[in-house]
């Protein structure tokens, strides 16, 4: 893994997300349709190829700024509720990096992790909820230590994978109550191609 | 399906839309209808707004004696705050804006979003969140509550009031009421299929139905061998009644989900009717058609309100949008 990161690898992070949300929109949609409403491939698909046009229109200067400019677009073209949850994830990711033309993925990583508290709050879920915090965590945890983005990317599929068993208590999935459990969360899984998103800009 | 491409279905609904009533301003491009009157001086403006594939809620419910505008988002998919933010700012005429929000995650989120964007630009806004659901339990392990045929009885009766005059705390404060005044239980009899998956969005064998199912298509949560509309009735009626005290006179919504045919439900409405007879409930308005529906989901859902003479008033009021209109 490169030592810094720069503005050109955060918009390859994000072309790199949009690229795997238009790869696995089939998956997500099917999961989505066993304990939500079927559409968080479409979603998601739509939102990540907006922030890809539009840092193509308006390469930012920083990765703050990179950030930042692609959580407002996810708010203002997604909807429902991973608009705001995965808007405000790297909205505030990317002010905690501040205006640094550089960062270290330690940097990243406690950054990351600022964004995903402010998701907990907005959507006022914890662990174990069977949301996207359960692969998002896992993830930014394994970063934190130093795993790398492989060993991160590792860690959020199997937080991923290990909503399948959990019981949902957010979001439209807990309407199901107990007929939630045997699916795996379709907004974990996105959030864990976030990661393998990253593996994908450093490569 | 009858559409172009699932991506422009929304598009071309809203131009659809647009060509059919003159007497509202449709921004395609933006997505957001509005009453060709707002801002209405000194009126206190109402916007709602969520997911579409539940027409005519919302823009079919623009005009006078209701909704000031709506926002219209992706099938099932809320609304951006961008959406919530133009309407709000068409149809402020300085008296405050309230929003109707139905209670789901997406929707409160966004709502919420531009709720502080509003105020930031100087428009006062107040929020009434709908959920009258009662087949999901209001619990700290649920979303709670969904809003669904409630949100009608909501949009009429505060819209009545903004329309006499009541200043934004009133207008609030009528909608909240009409809102803790309502329960709602809903019938599948089959699935729904959304433009982008293009089929059935869960399995829904024929001969099977699901009760207390949402109206996106979510499963509900039990399933049952097929029953009769008596049968249904007995099980919709009980189920609301469980929840609401009846004392008094009640406004009745039997909602089609948007694929059972008209003589099915004024069938289901007489039973309904039967029911709430039985359980001493009396009823002093009813409506029957599909208002609040879930694309071409089969199924009915049944709404009841209780109401004192203030929103029997209020309901009986002049109204004139495009899928609700009576009086003057």
């Amino acid at each position: 893994m490169s030592a810094v990161l720069d503005a050109g690898f955060f918009r390859r992070w994000m072309t790199a997300a949009a690229a795997a949300v238009d790869r696995e929109a089939d998956r997500l949609t099917d999961l989505d349709s066993a304990i939500g409403d079927a559409d968080h491939g479409a979603n998601m698909r739509r939102g990540f190829a907006a922030v890809a046009a539009a840092l193509e229109a308006e390469p930012q200067p920083t990765p703050g700024a990179v950030l930042v400019f692609a959580g407002r677009r996810l708010i203002s073209t997604v909807g429902g509720a991973s608009g705001p949850l995965y808007g405000t994830l790297l909205r505030r990711t990317g002010k905690a990096l501040g205006d640094a033309a550089e960062v270290t993925p330690e940097a990243l990583a406690e950054a990351l992790g600022a964004g995903v508290a402010a998701v907990a709050q907005l959507g006022g879920a914890t662990a174990g909820d069977k949301t996207m915090l359960d692969a998002l965590g896992p993830g930014v945890d394994a970063l934190g230590r130093g795993g790398g983005f492989a060993g991160a990317a590792r860690a959020a599929a199997e937080g991923a994978a290990a909503t399948v068993p959990m019981l949902a208590r957010k979001g439209r999935a807990s309407y199901l109550g107990e007929r939630s459990i045997g699916h795996q969360d379709p907004g974990a899984t996105s959030a864990a191609l976030l990661f393998e998103a990253l593996v994908e800009a450093a490569a | 399906m009858l559409i172009n491409v699932p991506e422009t279905v929304v598009a071309d609904a809203l131009r659809g839309f647009a060509a059919a009533h003159p007497e509202l301003t449709v921004d395609v491009e933006n997505r957001v209808v509005v009453r060709r009157d707002a801002p209405v001086a000194g009126k206190v403006a109402l916007v709602s707004g969520g997911g579409s594939g539940h027409e005519p809620l919302h823009a079919g419910f623009v005009g006078p004696g209701m909704l000031s505008a709506a926002c219209p988002g992706e099938v099932f998919t809320s609304p951006v705050p961008d959406q919530m933010v133009r309407a709000a700012a068409a149809v402020d005429s300085g008296a405050g804006v309230l929003f109707v929000v139905k209670n789901y995650t997406g929707d409160v989120l966004n709502f919420d979003m531009a709720a502080e964007l509003a105020e930031d630009e100087g428009i006062q806004v107040a929020k009434v969140l709908v959920d009258d659901d009662v087949a999901v339990s209001d619990s700290l392990y649920t979303a709670g509550r969904r809003g669904t045929g409630a949100t009608l009885f909501v949009e009429k009766i505060a819209g009545a009031a903004a329309e006499e005059g009541a200043p934004l705390e009133r207008v609030e404060a009528i909608a909240r009421r009409v809102n803790a005044a309502s329960r709602s239980f809903g019938v599948a009899l089959s699935a729904c299929s959304t433009p982008a998956r293009g089929g059935p969005t869960f399995d829904l064998p024929p001969g099977e139905l699901e009760l207390g199912v949402g109206i996106h298509g979510e499963p509900g949560r039990e399933r049952r061998p097929m029953m009769t509309a008596r049968e249904i009735a007995d099980v919709a009626v009980d189920a609301v009644l469980d929840d609401l005290d009846p004392s008094g006179p009640v406004l009745l919504l039997v909602n089609g989900m948007g694929g059972t045919p008209l003589l099915e439900l004024y069938g289901f409405g007489a039973e309904v009717h039967r029911v709430l007879g039985e359980r001493g409930v009396p009823v002093a308005r009813t409506l029957v058609g599909n208002y609040v529906t879930s694309l071409d989901m089969a199924g009915a859902s049944v709404t009841v309100c209780r109401a004192d003479e203030e929103l029997l008033r209020l309901w009986d009021a002049p109204v004139r949008t495009p899928a609700l209109r009576w009086g003057r």
